[in-house]
């Protein structure tokens, strides 16, 4: 392997005829540099859409009570219920694996009437009543102030965290906002800190939300004890897909509703669209590779043919050689690594090529700004590895066909050839 | 050195078959120096590749200095022929990418010897034959007589038993053969058993012994007065 006089005689047969190899070599560049663009590129993407969905809990259902379309023990059909306060005990006494349980009762929003109010200043928003851990399922960034906190809820205070645009809409620029009252359905609340959401996925409504403490709203917009909408985020390993049926029938089941009315709870489940996601990365790295190899493929199917070219032209040389004692297994070995250093080296120039021109991208990137659903293309250092296993795997391939045509032929008919 | 018995050859030509050798009883002692004869067809070139194993007999025995050689492989035939025996070609057959001193090494390599004392060996070898000034140039810039010299050089470098010329002057002016013959001539008197295949009749009077082939037997094998190539230089 690491013998001298072979390693010249390598160098000495490819540089014989350089154009020919440098054209034999390009096939393998191409397919290398290919398949490192297309893993980079679906990486990009990746990162992009990861870095949309943020740092939002992912592992996370939304559920809201819809109307009863089944009667059951006596109860009538197409009547209404709700959850309630005792819901979310119940489930955390009853449910394992549940990290957080969020419920909240909403007003306002989707183009309604101007129901906030500051002096003169008015505006349509949506009003939540949250519990605290909102923010760890919901993340948004508290640009001043502080976000609700249990003792908000405990105390039933009459305190708002507002949106960046509920700010510009109520409030002139350079204006204090923290300590202020605005007038929420014509009840004062003091505002006690602002957020942006950072991760607003295009919606331009997210920084229009006012979040005040949740038992507050209860006491003030007279909700009782009905939770109209709950965010329940499991433990991590433990998919909420899995998790939310046995949350349903536990919530029917304590509602009276029929087990299989599946229209009287109404859900979202992230979890599921974010598995989508990522199943699609998943298929987009499968194209890669695929694509990436068949072209690699091509390149090594020249590689191989170039050889049997080679082996073609040094019969008679083979001859020579095998005529003064050099083993079958001698030119059998120089003919592979013939193939696997010109594999070898070709796929090596197209990982540099790859890796540069995508330092070229996120150099560019980083000049310009994010781009919405791209991001820092990369490839690790795993993939590199698997593409050098991939081009001495092929290299051995591409020799293997002409190592073998070379011993093939006996010493005398190697001899006369001309 | 060398015993053959009743050795056959044929080749298949399609649904024909050619008898090429049609029993061969054939032996060389040590120090020899014979000459194989025969119009072209006689079987002379394939008796050699045979005593050579660059191919195989159908039938017979072959002894090679007391070694029966017998169910080669090619990396068994490949030891033996490294190991026992040098060729001389008609058509010089130098790796026309390696320089005078690589090719005589070449052999050498394959017995694994290492770097340094290969070029040594090669170097002491082109001098006997007279290239030392040579060393370095590649097979295209000597002539013919010196590219001969050179293949002997490396047919030599191995040390073998035997030596095996198949035509080695086929390619030359008369001159340059004798040149050549007189280098023959002079390792056999060191001692080499030499086998040239030839069909030139005064090239064949330059050895000591002379065996007649014609159509696959042996018609004629006598012991000669050697004419020294010398007295023609």
């Amino acid at each position: 392997m690491f013998n001298r006089d072979r390693w010249t005689e390598i160098l000495q047969v490819l540089t014989t005829n350089w154009f020919r190899t440098v054209l034999t070599a390009f096939g393998v560049f191409w397919g290398i540099f290919i398949l490192i663009i297309l893993l980079a590129a679906g990486k990009g993407l990746e990162n992009g859409i990861r870095a949309d969905f943020g740092d939002i809990a992912t592992n996370t259902m939304f559920m809201w009570s819809q109307g009863v379309t089944k009667s059951y023990k006596g109860l009538p059909k197409d009547r209404n219920f709700n959850f309630k306060v005792e819901d979310v005990d119940a489930l955390w006494d009853n449910i394992p694996g549940l990290r957080y349980v969020s419920p909240r009762n909403q007003s306002g929003g989707f183009q309604g009437n101007n129901n906030v109010l500051r002096g003169l200043k008015g505006g349509a928003f949506s009003v939540y009543g949250d519990y605290p851990e909102i923010i760890r399922q919901e993340p948004m960034d508290i640009t001043s102030g502080r976000f609700i906190n249990h003792s908000d809820i405990k105390e039933n205070r009459k305190v708002a965290v507002i949106g960046a645009d509920v700010q510009k809409s109520l409030y002139e620029k350079d204006e204090e906002v923290l300590g202020t009252y605005i007038k929420v359905n014509g009840v004062n609340f003091m505002i006690i800190g602002t957020y942006h959401k950072s991760n607003a996925n295009g919606n331009n409504e997210a920084q229009q939300d006012i979040y005040i403490p949740f038992t507050t709203f209860s006491q003030v917009f007279n909700r009782a004890n009905n939770v109209g909408w709950m965010a329940i985020t499991a433990v991590d390993g433990t998919p909420i897909t899995i998790l939310k049926e046995q949350i349903f029938s536990f919530l029917k089941e304590r509602h009276t509703i029929h087990p299989k009315d599946l229209r009287a709870i109404g859900h979202f489940d992230l979890f599921e669209q974010f598995s989508r996601v990522v199943r699609l990365f998943g298929a987009l790295e499968f194209v890669a590779y695929f694509v990436g190899i068949l072209v690699l493929l091509s390149g090594i199917i020249g590689v191989s043919n170039i050889m049997l070219i080679v082996v073609k032209e040094r019969t008679k040389e083979i001859g020579i050689r095998r005529a003064l004692g050099e083993g079958p297994w001698s030119i059998k070995k120089q003919i592979l690594m013939e193939s696997i250093f010109l594999t070898i080296i070709s796929g090596m120039a197209g990982i540099v090529f790859g890796t540069l021109l995508i330092y070229g991208i996120n150099y560019v990137l980083d000049m310009n700004g994010p781009i919405d659903m791209f991001a820092n293309p990369n490839v690790n250092l795993g993939v590199v590895v698997v593409a050098l296993i991939i081009l001495i795997i092929s290299g051995l391939l591409a020799g293997f066909i002409p190592a073998n045509s070379a011993i093939r032929v006996r010493p005398i008919e190697a001899l006369r050839s001309e | 050195m060398i015993q053959i018995k009743n050795l056959h050859k044929s080749y298949k030509m399609g649904s024909n078959s050619l008898h090429v050798l049609k029993g061969i009883d054939f032996s060389v002692e040590e120090g020899e120096l014979v000459a194989i004869m025969g119009s072209s067809g006689s079987g002379k070139s394939t008796l050699l590749n045979i005593l050579g194993m660059l191919d195989g007999a159908d039938s017979g025995d072959y002894v090679l200095d007391g070694v029966p050689i017998e169910n080669l492989n090619e990396t068994k035939a490949a030891q033996y022929r490294n190991k026992f025996l040098g060729f001389v070609f008609q058509s010089f057959n130098l790796i026309n990418y390696k320089n005078a001193m690589e090719n005589v090494a070449l052999p050498l390599y394959y017995q694994k010897v290492g770097r340094k004392e290969r070029q040594e060996k090669a170097l002491k070898y082109l001098g006997q034959v007279g290239l030392k000034e040579w060393a370095t140039h590649l097979p295209s810039e000597l002539s013919g007589g010196q590219k001969q010299r050179v293949a002997i050089a490396r047919a030599m470098a191995a040390e073998p038993k035997v030596l095996l010329a198949d035509e080695p002057t086929g390619a030359l002016d008369s001159t340059t053969s004798y040149e050549v013959m007189d280098l023959i001539q002079k390792i056999n008197d060191d001692g080499n058993t030499i086998l040239v295949v030839t069909h030139e009749p005064d090239i064949a009077d330059m050895c000591k012994r002379i065996v007649h082939l014609k159509d696959g037997v042996i018609v004629e094998d006598k012991k000669i007065k050697q004419v020294r190539a010398s007295a023609y230089v």
